[in-house]
């Protein structure tokens, strides 16, 4: 059952060839990968499209976004709670103002816990 | 004087410090080889220092129900047995320091201690998994060990003599003769990495399957201690192969001899690294009919050859 | 040596997820195997009944970080159907194309598991190298590595483009040459495959019995598969093979998984090159009509479930969700029969098991000691038990 015809054939010259190239890994944070554009990481908000309807709030699944008066009449300012945000950008595509856009920022990490509230006016 | 000199030999170079500190370069060598070969980074140089300083600074978690002394004193005995070993063995000279007819039996023994030691301490650690993982280094034991043996005697045979020394200088009177010897270069490598517990033998420290194996109850000293035993036998076993199929330091003097030593083990190191690199981890039974079916006879073919080439050649 | 009885989790090195096997050994030899369920119930189902139907989508999407896209599209295509509406063709094309990269992300995944479950961490980290060509390729398409939030009622929330779909082609490209390589490896590495042939049998008669799915029913010989039997998205517009083996043992399941990725990039190229034009969805109503509704999908692990019952709110009623996991957990008792120790770990990462998306509340009738207690007899148990240990909860909604 245990043939040893075969063994290592393979593999082998594989792990040769790994020899001279270099690691697949990528040192982070030292290097950073290219994220496509595309890419979902932190909402930016645009005051002056926002009209106040609150439709991002009703199909945020994370109850990660929050739309709060300015004391200016018809100005609104946005929370995120980044800690809660799971990143669909779900609220992107229910805005229908446009007043959210989706950018690629993905580094968003910090240590304390009221750092991740972004508050954008 | 001559007391100074046994102590600098037993306890600083070429014996405890040194041991201890070529054994992690070659854990770090190890370990870097093997993430080279799988397209890693891998540790760096201090890695394996690092370890063993964490693991010193940790909480020592023993049992309650173990005998706290013999677990205690398990790893120190398998420590003790492992530096004993390499005394026998030369080094950058071709005779050892202390060298005495028929000591290549003495170190085969001396190194199984080490694996006595850690069949104990697992079954000692009242633990299920433990309690398998050391079933599985004492069966494993039997299955390597004879071609291990077997190999080891090929050319103390054809040397003519079983201390370690004469047969080192026996091959660097006749160094055409080491040819002969390339399938038992071949047996002793593999048996090695069942007596390191590596791949693809690291059946009783297998974590898939038994979890931390004979030492999972094992942490901080002890455990370091450990590592410690595994390095330490990873030097040993290389100078032993060096010595005996490699024709050891050569006679080319301390500085060259050293270098040349360094030289070989590290080349041993990196064939057993290879060979983790290629294969899967067996199961015991497969282990039993591997080493019992291809590794022995071929272990006894070698002992033919050096026979016939004694018997008509030498 | 008289039988002994170890405890393979809930936690152990082997599992990735709690759930408890206890083993009854006699030496090596695995007599008998109790599964115990239930140790990573995480209330998904309930959730949903206090979500709309947009929410509902991303949470039932994290029922499983690997086949995300299965739980997503089984529920959406299960709410299409109450509401009577239909995803256009260019979204189901593209639904079809992130299912299959989802496929090719779990089989290379479990490859590499497989591999390092049986010590062969070599090719566990040459298959996990690779595996990043296709997950680049899906945060490519859909923005997100895992959890990709393609899918909502009515289509796919974005579009591939010429030159996305010319990536998709050139990785697709990369991906085939290496799991060639693989199938080589997997067939011609004698010591990888004698720990995987003649393990973990399971006939087709014991497998039909079992109700075993996806490549662990497909490996002991059965035929089955969704996208053939009960075709969704575009399915019935790509030619493809069931792929099956008749070992049926665990070498078979991993020349099943092999074969499928092969199949896989033969569709996707047929696919990305055949994307018809049109819009990517179809506005859907926010409150879903009442109605109730049953969906199968192919997940990687087999045969996905979805059960949706709404009441012309935005919320639904009731959602209840049968992961594949579940119905293959059954046959582990009898692959591991007569076993090896060593090959269990083998054994489980077989049915590629998903444990915390397979865990639900089960009323198991007949015990003396059961007793059921609603949402409110729950809420208020918890909330006394916090109060005895001096937390006050009874505040929280």
């Amino acid at each position: 059952m245990l043939g040893l015809k075969t063994f290592g054939f393979k593999i082998l010259p594989e792990v040769f060839r790994n020899i001279i190239k270099p690691p697949a890994t990528i040192k982070y944070p030292a290097e950073k990968t290219e994220t496509p554009a595309g890419f979902r990481g932190r909402i930016i908000f645009e005051a002056d499209k926002c009209i106040g309807c609150k439709m991002c709030l009703r199909d945020c699944p994370a109850g990660a976004i929050h739309i709060e008066p300015t004391g200016v009449a018809k100005q609104f300012k946005c929370v995120f709670l980044l800690d809660r945000c799971l990143f669909c950008a779900q609220c992107v595509d229910s805005c229908p103002r446009k007043a959210l856009t989706g950018t690629p920022q993905y580094e968003l990490a910090c240590f304390e816990r009221d750092q991740f509230e972004d508050v954008q006016e | 004087m001559d007391l100074v000199v046994r102590l600098v030999y037993m306890l600083i170079f070429p014996g405890f410090l040194f041991l201890v500190f070529y054994g992690m370069a070659c854990d770090w060598v190890d370990r870097k080889l093997y993430a080279r070969f799988q397209n890693r980074v891998g540790p760096p140089w201090f890695q394996p220092l690092a370890d063993f300083i964490k693991l010193l600074s940790k909480e020592e978690i023993i049992p309650e129900a173990a005998n706290q002394n013999m677990f205690r004193v398990l790893p120190v005995v398998a420590l003790a047995a492992a530096l004993t070993s390499f005394l026998y063995i030369p080094v950058w000279d071709l005779t050892a320091f202390y060298s005495f007819p028929a000591d290549l039996v003495v170190v085969f023994y001396l190194l199984t201690i080490p694996t006595l030691a850690f069949f104990l301490a697992g079954w000692n650690s009242t633990s299920l998994f433990a309690a398998l993982g050391s079933l599985r280094t004492l069966i494993q034991l039997f299955a390597y060990e004879v071609p291990l043996l077997i190999v080891l005697m090929g050319p103390a045979l054809l040397a003519g003599t079983w201390t370690i020394s004469e047969i080192s200088a026996f091959f660097v009177q006749n160094p055409s003769l080491l040819g002969v010897n390339v399938i038992g270069l071949v047996v002793a490598l593999v048996a090695i990495q069942g007596k390191l517990e590596r791949r693809p033998f690291d059946i009783a420290d297998a974590e898939t399957e038994v979890v931390g194996g004979t030492f999972t109850e094992f942490s901080g000293r002890l455990l370091a201690i450990i590592h410690l035993v595994v390095n330490i036998e990873m030097v040993v076993l290389a100078s032993l192969i060096s010595a005996i199929f490699l024709g050891g330091s050569f006679g080319l003097g301390p500085i060259w001899g050293f270098i040349l030593y360094l030289f070989k083990t590290l080349f041993i190191v990196t064939l057993l690294t290879l060979l983790k690199t290629l294969v899967a981890r067996l199961r015991l039974e497969q282990m039993m009919k591997f080493c019992w079916k291809y590794l022995a006879p071929a272990a006894l073919f070698q002992l033919l050859i050096n026979i016939v080439v004694k018997a008509f050649l030498v | 040596m008289a039988p002994i009885k170890i405890p393979f989790g809930p936690q152990h090195p082997a599992l990735k997820e709690p759930e408890s096997f206890n083993l009854v050994l006699e030496g090596e030899q695995i007599i008998d195997t109790e599964v115990k369920l239930g140790y990573n119930h995480r209330g998904i189902e309930k959730a949903c009944e206090s979500r709309n139907i947009t929410q509902c989508i991303y949470l039932i999407e994290r029922i499983c970080g690997i086949c995300s896209h299965s739980h997503s599209t089984a529920f959406t295509k299960a709410v299409e159907e109450i509401a009577a509406i239909e995803a256009p063709p260019r979204a189901q094309y593209i639904r079809t194309i992130v299912a299959e990269l989802e496929r090719i992300h779990s089989h290379l995944l479990w490859l590499g598991v497989a591999a390092h479950e049986v010590g062969f961490d070599t090719l566990f980290m040459y298959a996990w190298r690779d595996r990043e060509v296709v997950m680049d390729l899906l945060a490519l398409i859909t923005g997100n590595r895992i959890n990709y939030g393609m899918n909502t009622v009515g289509g796919v929330r974005r579009d591939i483009d010429s030159g996305q779909a010319k990536q998709v082609l050139e990785s697709i490209r990369i991906l085939v040459e290496r799991t060639n390589y693989y199938l080589n490896v997997a067939i011609n590495e004698s010591i990888f495959k004698a720990r995987l042939s003649g393990v973990g049998k399971l006939p087709q008669e014991t497998a039909l019995r079992l109700g075993a799915v996806g490549p662990t029913a497909r490996a002991s010989g059965i035929a089955r598969d969704i996208r053939k039997d009960d075709p969704y998205a575009a399915y019935d517009q790509v030619g493809f093979k069931v792929v099956t083996d008749e070992q049926a043992d665990i070498f078979g399941r991993t020349m099943v998984r092999v074969y499928e990725l092969l199949e896989s990039y033969r569709m996707i190229r047929e696919l990305t090159e055949g994307l018809p034009e049109g819009p990517i969805a179809v506005k859907a109503p926010r409150k879903i009509p009442a109605g109730e509704s049953v969906s199968r999908y192919e997940a990687p692990r087999g045969e996905n479930i979805h059960y949706v019952r709404t009441n012309g709110t935005e919320i639904p009623e009731r959602v209840k969700v049968r992961a594949p996991t579940l119905a293959n957990l059954a046959s582990i008792r009898e692959m591991a029969k007569g076993g090896f120790l060593a090959d269990f770990p083998i054994i489980i990462a077989a049915i590629d098991p998903c444990f915390s998306c397979a865990d639900r509340m089960i009323r198991i009738s007949g015990d003396r000691r059961g007793e059921l207690w609603n949402w409110e007899q729950l809420r208020d148990y918890s909330i006394k038990w916090y109060q005895q240990r001096g937390v006050d909860l009874s505040h929280m909604g």
